[in-house]
């Protein structure tokens, strides 16, 4: 192991990026905050908050499904993950960051009373409404607080608790009983998370988040929707800075069969995130109820038919035709290339899920947009390359280690 | 359908097999083919096989089983038989989506199976030579092809030394055949056509 470099070192050129992309963030942000944040105009209002909710929501749960990945291949006894576990561990440790951000957001928009944003604050329109009145045990300001602050800080606490037993994988090599306790301490850890997991991302959370703005209509496939969207991003992320690593000259352990079945991920959800963006659609398409066809009037026939259309090509048909062949998955520029599409994909699905409910009549996708994203990408990237500093690259004495070294698929 | 002449090795090990296939190939005899109880890790890599084609025939067949269902359906619902169904327009693409995704799945998995039993020639009531019955229980056989300039004896004697249990020479059907195995060949009595 003598070759093997476990210290990564921040490049400067990476920091320099990272500072100018917050930068850039940090002006649209301050911009965006005096003309619209705080302007009396609602319109605007919506405009600023939207779109930091759905900026700040997409990141934290991207960055969550980093941490949802190292738990379920844990569970799966997986050994081939274990050569650049480091990466998602790395990425995880923006939950508590990215997650306090949201809480933010999402505190200010509840308690300052945006009823334009989430209508079911507006306790007048509740009592009138029959509908809203059956809803308000769950959707109320205070339900909705508590399970946020729990929600993130469950997250946090147990990736932290996931990443603290990693550290013992560098220390020293570990006899057979030791190793066996290890794996099952891990087990242990992982479903703890993996349960939170499915109580929140899997079906609460999305609900609370970004459903409710459309107080009235209601999806159980949302959910699911929205965890395959930030899981295929969050796969495509790991694969960026698996390849960035590589070509750094990082990651010798890890190689294009690693490559592969990380590109298989991102493909095979890739198409279940089709599926269920088709079960939501045609089940309501078929049934043709107002109240359920509401939420699809001006996504389909509206202003946003332009950017729902192109969500689908490329987070459903790029992926497919792209991906599908093994030499393109285990292609490192032909990888990147689709990590960067996928990402940019779910993000804009995140766009047209909260914008094409809070501004119906136009689409106003624009500088604040890309400004508060370049804040996150730049926060993304500084954050993870200094997690990635403050570990060993390798956990060298993880039992599985050698599974991961033979790996081939 | 010929039959051909051919010297069989068998090996009780993989860790044995390996280097003795890349003894063999360095030496320049043909492998016909190695039969395994099980399949070998690598094994394909060590033998120099090509990657296979069958998932670019996979994915054609696939796309036959989308074009057939879209063209057939829209063909149906909106030319042959127009019906209302609920109101909704006669070329209604959301509901046809899960009977494509059904025959592409279909004509894809079907396609593929049948390619495959093609290409390793397996069908009902086909027989094919076997070289060693205990390739299916716990030996490793190796099968070189003999051509006019090979010495059967010699190569006989270079896969005893590199590692075989068992050699023998064998002249065979090498591709399939309809109908019964020939008395001498039944498997279980363990015969072997023996000849010089």
């Amino acid at each position: 192991m003598a070759s093997i470099r476990l210290q990564f070192e921040i490049p400067g050129k990476l920091k320099t990026w990272s500072l100018g992309l917050i930068g850039v963030g940090l002006v649209a942000l301050v911009f965006g905050m005096i003309t619209k944040g705080f302007s009396t105009d609602e319109h605007e209002q919506v405009h600023f908050w939207g779109t930091l909710m759905y900026n700040t929501i997409f990141w934290t749960l991207v960055t969550n499904a980093s941490m949802f990945f190292i738990c379920v291949t844990t569970l799966a006894m997986g050994g081939w993950q274990q050569s650049f576990r480091r990466i998602p561990e790395a990425i995880s440790t923006l939950v508590p960051i990215f997650g306090s951000i949201t809480f933010a957001v999402l505190l200010y928009v509840v308690l300052s009373d945006k009823h334009h944003i989430y209508h079911w604050l507006d306790t007048a329109a509740v009592a009138k409404d029959p509908m809203l009145n059956g809803k308000s045990g769950f959707l109320n300001a205070r339900f909705f607080i508590i399970w946020t602050t729990l929600t993130i800080g469950f997250w946090s606490f147990l990736g932290w608790r996931m990443r603290q037993l990693s550290n013992e994988a560098d220390v020293a090599p570990m006899d057979h009983e030791t190793g066996l306790k290890f794996i099952f301490r891990n087990t242990v850890r992982a479903a703890l998370f993996t349960v939170w997991f499915a109580l929140t991302v899997g079906s609460t959370v999305p609900w609370l988040w970004m459903m409710s703005i459309d107080a009235h209509w209601y999806s159980t496939m949302y959910s699911w929707y929205t965890f395959a969207s930030t899981f295929v991003a969050g796969l495509s992320l790991i694969a960026l800075w698996m390849v960035f690593l590589k070509n750094k000259g990082y990651m010798e352990l890890t190689n294009q069969e690693h490559l592969q079945d990380i590109g298989k991920f991102m493909f095979a959800f890739s198409i279940f995130w089709t599926y269920l963006w088709f079960s939501q659609y045609m089940l309501i398409w078929y049934a043709n109820i107002p109240e359920e066809t509401v939420y699809f009037k001006h996504r389909v026939q509206g202003p946003y038919k332009g950017i729902f259309f192109l969500n689908l090509i490329i987070n459903f048909l790029c992926p497919l035709l792209i991906l599908m062949k093994r030499s393109a998955k285990r292609n490192y520029t032909l990888v990147t290339f689709m990590a960067v599409l996928i990402i940019f994909g779910h993000w804009i699905d995140f766009y047209q899920m909260v914008m094409g409910s809070l501004m119906k009549e136009s689409v106003e996708l624009g500088w604040l947009d890309f400004g508060i994203l370049s804040l996150f990408v730049g926060m993304m990237i500084f954050f993870v390359a200094r997690a990635l500093a403050s570990k060993p690259l390798i956990p060298k004495y993880h039992p599985f280690l050698k599974e991961s070294v033979i790996h081939t698929v | 359908m010929a039959k051909k002449k051919f010297v069989v090795g068998c090996f009780n090990d993989e860790e044995v097999l390996f280097p003795a296939v890349k003894k063999v190939r360095t030496a320049g005899y043909k492998i016909h083919d190695v039969y395994t109880p099980f399949a070998v890790h690598g094994l394909d890599h060590a033998l120099g096989l090509r990657e296979t084609s069958l998932h670019t025939a996979g994915f054609i067949y696939g796309v036959t089983g989308t074009t057939t269902a879209l063209s057939c359906i829209s063909w149906i619902f909106t030319k042959d038989w127009p019906l209302n169904i609920g109101g909704k327009p006669h070329f209604a693409l959301p509901a046809w989506i899960p009977i494509t995704f059904e025959l592409t799945v279909l004509f894809a998995a079907v396609g593929m199976v049948l390619t495959f039993c093609y290409i390793s020639q397996l069908a009902p009531f086909v027989k094919k030579h076997h070289f060693h019955a205990r390739a299916t229980d716990d030996l490793f056989v190796m099968v070189i092809e003999c051509t006019d300039t090979t010495n059967a004896e010699d190569l006989k004697a270079f896969l005893a030394s590199a590692g075989a249990v068992e050699t023998d020479i064998q002249i065979a059907e090498e591709g399939w055949w309809f109908g019964r195995y020939d008395k001498d060949e039944m498997r279980f009595e363990n015969k072997q056509i023996v000849a010089a």
